[in-house]
């Protein structure tokens, strides 16, 4: 416990390393999920073997890396080759988790990085689907990193770029996409979400936990589709005083993010 | 084989895996010969308006910058463009010279979305976006690299990146599963930065590889600049590290701190004050200009450019570089 102050983003960074488990492979995105596996590296997942798009794996990851191919995502690595051999590496089933970010959600965890408005005379143009696509496709298991507000979480994407239950039970297979890959959480500023993805379950999104000092009521009024709230929602610890050192001091002590 | 979903995206250079073979029996010298030349030779010489073009790895981590800035100095314009990029593609974006893009990324990364792309597209000067992942993009090269016209992969199923790209869903027939089929990418050129090459092509790379050779061999031309041009006998000592042989190359350009302002794993780090300079100035059209002016149409070339940026930054660029410790 603290009593320190810290902001919504560093809050939502010490949750998500929460989640990566010890001793798996995680493809991580750009951004706010290179920081939360840093952290985890750094405190709960000592044995976490990071994997970077373009052909960094196992790294020890001393400095923030600003972009999925600099050298900081291979420094004293097991592996530097090429994205073939890492896609392929994910698409043969040996990635256990991907850690996403994107410009907007829907109920069902589909992510749109690509186009706000209609594609072919948008709007904002935003970069593209990347790997995000891939890692959507391919990881066991994915978790989504957001800022929450309305705009963000929206009922129906302008593009779906990245798939997470698509439209609902059973959709990701009848597309074609390995059977048993699926997304699993998503954190955002406000709160830790799941999905109703139990036996008879709808796959949509469900609140599981809400950050310290935030209502359920504050979770609901931020998201643009009804979001499935369970009788009891647990509330998330707030950062130790170590995370908080470790992220300021060691991680982003530039504040790229923080 | 019955066709179950088609991507409505255009199909921007229809591969043609036959005439590749031709292109690859009778345009492609299995002497070496020896290519070495200046950026402005090679741009000249291999890249055309209109041309089908891709750069490798991109923007910030070993790529051909000095190629791309030549590029925009001579003014090729319409072009057709793979685009995996960073600083590279936007630059030439912001130059107005892209007419069409087979994109998976381009964005900022740290920094954020792309103005100069969000003009280009917004504005529709950029006339077609044809959507794919980075692993789709990579694959449809190793297709060609393999000689066959499609590979056969389970990304961008049941999502809007395949209906907007040109791939095709089917049912495999021999498992049943639906695989989404990628066609075969061809490019007219590539740019592809190295670490050291021979002047014959032979090229060596450290670190990661990106696409490298996924990209080399899936191009009719292939320009590689390189940091260091070694002799043939320091390649034969090490034939291992070498990652494109000479008879996939068409122009070898020697081009010291050829990345900058990205950086080149073990030689040098990236120049972060430049790349925020090209983040902020590219926020409006005159910024955008400025820029331009001053790191591209200001200077008459690469070593020009690096008298720009000056002997002191360079030095503090190799000593942040990554070490092998």
């Amino acid at each position: 416990m603290t009593d320190q102050t810290y902001s919504k983003t560093e809050l939502m960074i010490c949750v998500a390393a929460r989640l990566f488990q010890d001793g798996t492979t995680a493809f991580i995105g750009t951004g706010i999920p290179m920081l939360a596996a840093m952290l985890a590296a750094k405190t709960i997942a000592p044995n976490l073997v990071p994997v970077f798009e373009f052909g960094g794996l196992g790294a020890i990851m001393e400095d923030l890396p600003r972009a999925v191919g600099e050298a900081r995502t291979f420094h004293k690595g097991i592996l530097a080759a090429g994205i073939c051999e890492l896609m392929e590496t994910s698409q043969r089933g040996f990635i256990d988790y991907g850690f996403l970010g994107g410009a907007q959600i829907d109920p069902y965890g589909n992510l749109n990085s690509t186009t706000i408005g209609e594609h072919d005379h948008p709007k904002v143009r935003l970069p593209g689907s990347g790997g995000g696509n891939d890692v959507g496709s391919q990881c066991w298991m994915t978790v989504a990193i957001m800022q929450h507000d309305k705009r963000r979480f929206v009922p129906k994407l302008d593009f779906v770029t990245t798939p997470g239950y698509l439209t609902g039970p059973g959709a990701r297979e009848a597309a074609g996409l390995p059977a048993g890959t699926h997304p699993i959480n998503v954190v955002s500023t406000l709160a830790l979400m799941d999905y109703d993805d139990g036996p008879g379950g709808t796959c949509r999104m469900r609140l599981a936990a809400t950050h310290p000092g935030v209502t359920v009521q504050e979770v609901i009024e931020n998201t643009g589709f009804e979001l499935i709230i369970p009788e009891h929602v647990r509330v998330n610890d707030p950062p130790s005083t170590e995370d908080l050192r470790l992220l300021r001091e060691e991680i982003d002590p530039e504040r790229f993010y923080i | 084989m019955e066709i179950l979903e088609s991507g409505i995206g255009e199909m921007i250079q229809p591969p043609d895996i036959e005439a590749f073979r031709e292109w690859n029996c009778t345009k492609k010298s299995r002497k070496l010969e020896d290519k070495l030349m200046s950026e402005q030779e090679a741009i000249s010489t291999f890249v055309y308006d209109g041309c089908y073009i891709g750069t490798e790895l991109y923007g910030t981590v070993r790529c051909p910058m000095s190629l791309c800035r030549e590029l925009i100095r001579q003014g090729k314009k319409e072009l057709r463009v793979v685009g995996q990029g960073v600083l590279e593609l936007d630059l030439w974006l912001g130059a107005g010279l892209v007419k069409k893009l087979d994109i998976t990324y381009i964005g900022l990364e740290v920094y954020g979305t792309c103005n100069a792309l969000r003009r280009a597209v917004e504005s529709g000067q950029v006339v077609s976006c044809v959507e794919w992942s980075n692993a789709s993009i990579s694959w449809r090269m190793k297709a060609t690299a393999m000689g066959v016209p499609f590979l056969p992969t389970r990304s961008m199923l049941g999502t809007d990146t395949l209906k907007y790209s040109s791939a095709k869903v089917v049912e495999d027939p021999f498992t049943g599963l639906k695989v989404c089929l990628l066609p075969a990418l061809i490019l007219d050129v590539a740019l592809i930065h190295v670490h050291r090459a021979d002047r014959y092509g032979n090229a060596q790379i450290e670190g990661i590889s990106g696409f490298s050779a996924e990209m080399a061999r899936a191009t009719k031309r292939l320009i590689i600049s390189a940091e260091e041009i070694v002799p043939t006998d320091e390649i034969r000592k090490y034939p291992d590290r070498t990652i494109i042989p000479y008879y996939l190359v068409d122009a070898v350009v020697h081009a010291p701190f050829g990345s900058h302002p990205g950086e080149m794993a073990y030689i040098y780090g990236r120049d972060e004050p430049v790349i925020k300079e090209w983040v902020e100035m590219s926020k409006t059209v005159e910024g955008t200009r400025s820029y331009l002016d001053k790191y591209v149409f200001g200077v008459a070339n690469h070593q020009e450019y690096m008298q720009l940026i000056g002997e002191e930054r360079l030095a503090r660029l190799v000593d942040e570089r990554e070490r092998r410790e």
